[in-house]
């Protein structure tokens, strides 16, 4: 399984490279507090990597989820849109938001691994 | 609920360690460093005030007496200020009101309580500087004007509050809401008043500062009270349709404006016994009798989206009606609830509007407030 962060706190599983799994961090909805909406991307959009895909709100604010990588969108998770409390609950796993196509291996080692996004969390 | 930038270091309440220890997430908000959540979560706070007893620390608000050899001169001075029946106000009632500027706009608002020995008013923590500042220059030389700086302020608000606080004093039991009293609690002598700011029954406790903590363990000691910080308290008052001075109402909105003209008795308006006397009298007593070009409303979203302050509304033809004052999921009504100003002829009960939430358009209804019913334990009129 290889799972990789965002600085902006969100995870892409990228086990199945045609279908990668994008979440929030367990310190991302930590922050954010309870989640009651998440906006997701229609299935089929593009979006390039940092584009804005996606909006999860808590009871205080709201926050965007950015793309990892550019891609192609091919499915989102219905179950959270209809109990955004998974996010909370179970972020890594039944709170993921959306699985998307990658278009470009390269961007993928931009990305941080588990040790370097650990790193980033000491130094906020 | 916003937090004031400052560079200043933080003020802290008297029950800072006791936050820290029941593991709060502290931030700033009005100058202080104050709880906006405990572990449970905002969530499950708002639910623990509807359904059992939280507690919260207010002691960042301003308390604030005047006196004098007669109560009845402080009240009258109060009145040059205030558009309230404070001389007709018994000892050991509660008022809302507020202060208003030469245009008749909000300078903060307050709530007052009528003591054996003096006024007892209570204000927002962002004003409360400002507000004591605008009382000594202009009743200095009528009354004694003097903060409570030496006394926390807890409030204990939800439907099992009053047994909760029976536990640790039975004579509680004899207030109602709006009233106030002495009462000693965990060996501290305390004033109560059963107000709040969640639609709820519960009680407002004006404690000494040392023993403030204390108290707030014996309170939490009790099985129906849990913790609940600054983030629950916005969306419980929110759901009982009550302002937050800075947003809803602000310095540039009347009392008619926002909806709250009924906290001026007849006794202060046009051809009322003491009619007037307070700054922006004319510009008030105009608005009541010829009405005001907008007001605020209140809004529920018909579709899930949270709709928050500074949202544009617009009309079907998106053309625009105004802003969203607060807004957020309401947690106990279930559907995204808002306040707004609007324009006279969109004001009305049943009326469609659309937020503007990311570029889409959101259908809300102006509906009826509270969004939550208020629970108050009245005392019966007659």
């Amino acid at each position: 399984m290889t799972i990789k962060y965002t600085p902006e706190h969100e995870w892409i599983d990228l086990t199945d490279p045609s279908a990668a799994v994008v979440g929030i961090t367990v310190h991302a909805q930590d922050a954010l507090g309870d989640v009651v909406f998440v906006d997701l991307p229609a299935v089929g959009t593009r979006f390039a990597k940092g584009d804005v895909a996606g909006v999860v709100e808590s009871v205080k604010a709201a926050a965007d989820l950015y793309m990892p990588v550019s891609g192609e969108v091919v499915e989102v998770n219905e179950t959270l849109r209809a109990d955004p409390s998974l996010a909370n609950s179970d972020p890594l796993a039944s709170g993921w938001f959306f699985k998307v196509k990658p278009a470009d291996a390269a961007e993928l080692d931009g990305l941080l691994d588990a040790t370097g996004y650990d790193a980033l969390l000491k130094s906020l | 609920m916003s937090a004031t930038p400052t560079a200043a270091p933080l003020l802290r309440t008297p029950l800072h360690d006791l936050h820290l220890e029941l593991g709060a997430r502290m931030v700033p908000f009005a100058g202080y460093a104050m709880p906006v959540q405990y572990p449970a979560g905002i969530l499950a706070e708002h639910r623990q005030c509807r359904e059992a007893a939280a507690l919260f620390d207010v002691s960042h608000m301003g308390q604030i007496a005047l006196a004098a050899a007669d109560p009845a001169d402080a009240a009258r001075a109060l009145e040059s200020l205030v558009p309230v029946d404070a001389l007709g106000l018994a000892v050991g009632r509660q008022r809302y009101g507020f202060f208003t500027n030469a245009a008749g706009g909000l300078l903060d608002d307050l709530m007052l309580t009528r003591r054996e020995r003096d006024l007892l008013l209570v204000v927002n923590a962002a004003g409360k500087d400002a507000d004591l500042q605008h009382l000594r220059t202009h009743l200095g030389h009528r009354c004694s004007v003097q903060p409570l700086a030496d006394r926390a302020l807890l409030a204990l608000q939800g439907p099992q509050a009053g047994a909760a606080l029976a536990r640790l004093n039975p004579g509680v039991a004899a207030l109602r809401f709006m009233e106030g009293g002495e009462f000693e609690l965990a060996g501290a002598p305390c004033f109560l008043t059963r107000s709040g700011y969640t639609g709820e029954d519960g009680f407002e406790i004006s404690v000494p500062a040392e023993r403030a903590e204390a108290l707030a363990r014996a309170l939490l000691a009790q099985p129906e009270v849990a913790p609940a910080g600054l983030g629950a308290r916005d969306t419980l008052r929110l759901e009982a349709g009550l302002c937050l001075y800075g947003h809803d109402i602000t310095a540039t909105t009347t009392p008619v404006e926002a909806g709250l003209g009924w906290a001026i008795p007849k006794v202060r308006r046009a051809g009322g016994a003491r009619a007037g006397g307070y700054p922006g009298a004319d510009a008030i007593d105009g608005q009541f009798a010829t009405g005001t070009s907008h007001r605020r409303v209140g809004l529920v979203g018909l579709e899930r989206v949270p709709v928050r302050e500074g949202c544009e509304l617009v009309d079907a033809h998106g053309h625009h009606l105004g802003r969203v004052t607060s807004g957020t999921l309401g947690p106990t009504v279930g559907q995204p609830i808002a306040m707004a100003y609007l324009a006279a002829n969109h004001a009305i009960v049943g009326h469609e509007v659309h937020a503007v939430v990311r570029g889409q358009r959101q259908p809300m209804r102006v509906g009826p407030m509270p969004f939550a019913p208020h629970r108050y334990l009245r005392r019966m009129a007659g």
